[in-house]
């Protein structure tokens, strides 16, 4: 590790605005609402494009206040995940798990795990391989929606599968 | 560069014992007070031309200091009778008692060719006649001035209070910028009234909850920077980092050292569960202390190192627990209505203080560490993540306001809930971590 020196801090004290998101795994898909965090998503009418899955699967499932348990709307979008992983064995996904505001920060970082634990055990229940597919919790750092109210509470109540090219994890 | 300050506490310049006074110049912290006890600082006096400036200064921040407590009020400069020309003549009583002074603190400066401050000061008891412990002085490089200055405020603070001062400490802390859906986090970290704030690391990853060594020259935190939440450890005085935890498939986050600086308690999630570990800075060994399927998070252990009191929604919510600091059974202390988080044990040992929700708004509170005469000191749309005064006196936290505009700021408030303060912190901040008193 390099230590920084006074001078970079202040430098970049200075740069903030300038300054883009280096999340390595794109908070990006999932913080920003999916697409556009890639230069080339192809048309959400061809199956075999991360447009197709972002947009007419749905790269998202929501949950209910304080929960990680599947509904039915999230088990269908979640069908259609796996078999699009299946038919596409390139990508790997990571599923990243949200919490809205309402809680405090620790507990959110933990159900944000539990969230996107209960994606990944779905998917591979239905057939994906665990070596594709990886989590993250993000707590309610990343939130989609900002206002304070249950409107876009639900909206971040969210595990989202980020598919990207390449190897296995 | 941060650079670590040795203040030499140097000679007693006077002969009576400290701790001989009984007379009326006491505030019990205790008794909740409602009256400020009114105070004289005249500007210290400049023993060279060279010092001028830092003898009004200090004696402003040591002003600042003692007000900001809310348990003294500053009388005026404009409404002095009497001057301070020499800090050896002798205190002109009667121009002090008649503008009500209880407390009179003297001080005088000086500035060597080496860019040395040597500052002396006395405090008195007006209406008893008489000095209030022995005169003291410290030494520092003239760039410390501010510290020297809450050196001074300590000592005024614990003769008057009998209790040990907290004003020559820093806060570590989460510096926001950019909106609610991409924020950016720093650490940063300043002097415990805002004062000298400098960042510890750049923004190119999100970075949460930094906690103080108990020597305060080390930082623990969770960090983005892997694309995982990861605990890392981090000097203050290089900002050089390592990441303490790095199992393939796991996260680490909300990281406390124990008393001995030595051992780290701290979350771990994997395969959707989230259990308490230990880990040995030492040796690198790993120890886990909970095997639950339910969430068991934000540990704070005992000042005496032998117990831990972290959040578990084992039964159902979050809810507070006690356990032997080497795991085992666990009690829950918390009972009241809503979910308690976030505990954080006293410095003293005495008491514990959480984040509480319940009925859609957040509380910061205080509880003995039995769960017993429960407290809340706070009610906003979002208080969380309390932090302790080195003299288990005062809390910090974070108090967010709702909205798309919504942002952070630090506030600290008395544990018996009064003086709610914001702190002077420039642009948004969170996640507060308070230093012990300074070496």
């Amino acid at each position: 590790m390099t230590p920084i020196s006074k001078t970079l801090l202040v430098v970049a004290a200075l740069a903030v605005a300038g300054c883009s998101n280096p999340d390595r795994f794109g908070m990006g898909a999932g913080g920003a609402g999916g697409a556009g965090a890639y230069g080339a998503l192809g048309a959400a009418s061809d199956p075999t494009t991360v447009a197709y899955f972002n947009q007419t699967i749905g790269d998202r499932v929501l949950f209910a206040v304080d929960q990680s348990t599947l509904s039915d709307t999230a088990r269908a979008t979640l069908d259609g995940q796996a078999r699009w992983l299946t038919d596409n064995p390139a990508y790997t996904a990571i599923v990243e798990g949200h919490a809205d505001e309402q809680g405090t920060r620790e507990y959110n970082l933990a159900l944000g795990a539990r969230r996107a634990n209960a994606v990944q055990e779905y998917l591979v229940s239905r057939g994906v391989s665990p070596n594709r597919l990886r989590t993250v919790s993000y707590g309610k750092e990343r939130p989609l929606e900002i206002c304070s109210d249950e409107a876009c509470y639900s909206k971040n109540r969210r595990a989202v599968t980020v598919v990207a090219a390449g190897a296995g994890a | 560069m941060l650079r670590i300050l040795t203040l030499a506490l140097a000679m007693a310049l006077g002969t009576l014992p400290a701790l001989a006074q009984t007379g009326p110049l006491r505030i019990e912290i205790d008794d909740g007070v409602i009256e400020p006890l009114p105070f004289a600082i005249p500007g210290f006096v400049a023993e060279n031309a060279a010092a001028t400036e830092y003898a009004q200064n200090i004696a402003r921040v040591v002003a600042a200091d003692l007000a900001g407590t809310g348990l003294f009020r500053e009388i005026p400069a404009e409404a002095h009778i009497g001057q301070v020309t020499s800090f050896d003549s002798p205190v002109q009583y009667a121009d002090w008692k008649a503008i009500n002074a209880q407390a009179l603190v003297t001080g005088a400066v000086s500035l060597d060719g080496n860019g040395r401050l040597n500052v002396k000061f006395r405090l008195f008891d007006v209406f008893s006649e008489a000095p209030l412990g022995d005169g003291l002085q410290f030494g520092g490089p003239a760039g410390s001035w501010r510290r020297v200055a809450h050196k001074v405020a300590d000592q005024v603070y614990a003769r008057i209070t009998g209790e040990g001062g907290y004003f020559d400490s820093r806060v570590v802390y989460v510096a926001e910028t950019g909106p609610k859906d991409a924020r950016q986090k720093r650490l940063a970290i300043m002097d415990y009234d805002g004062a000298n704030a400098t960042y510890l690391t750049d923004a190119s990853s999100i970075v949460l909850a930094p906690r103080f060594s108990p020597t305060g020259d080390r930082v623990l935190y969770t960090s983005y920077e892997s694309g995982f939440p990861r605990i890392y450890l981090l000097d203050v005085a290089t900002a050089g980092r390592r990441a303490l935890d790095e199992q393939p498939g796991t996260m680490t986050f909300a990281p406390r050292f124990a008393p001995d600086g030595r051992q780290v308690v701290f979350s771990l999630s994997q395969g959707g569960n989230t259990d308490l570990f230990t880990l040995d800075l030492t040796t690198g060994r790993r120890t886990r202390l909970t095997s639950a399927p339910s969430i068991e998070t934000a540990p704070s252990y005992s000042p005496d190192g032998r117990q831990i009191v972290f959040e578990s929604d084992r039964s159902g919510t979050q809810q507070l627990y006690v356990m032997p600091a080497t795991g085992g059974e666990a009690q829950r202390i918390s009972f009241g209505q809503g979910r308690y988080g976030t505990p954080v044990w006293s410095p003293r040992g005495d008491m514990i203080a959480f984040t509480k929700q319940n009925q859609g708004r957040f509380h910061i509170g205080v509880m003995r560490t039995d769960g017993s005469e429960e407290r809340l000191l706070t009610a906003s749309f979002l208080d969380e993540g309390p932090t302790w005064a080195p003299n288990g006196r005062v809390v910090m936290f974070t108090r967010e306001t709702a909205g798309a505009q919504g942002a952070p700021a630090l506030y600290s408030v008395d544990i018996t809930g009064r003086n709610l303060r914001r702190l002077p912190v420039q642009g948004a901040a969170s996640d507060p971590a308070w230093s012990p008193l300074l070496p």
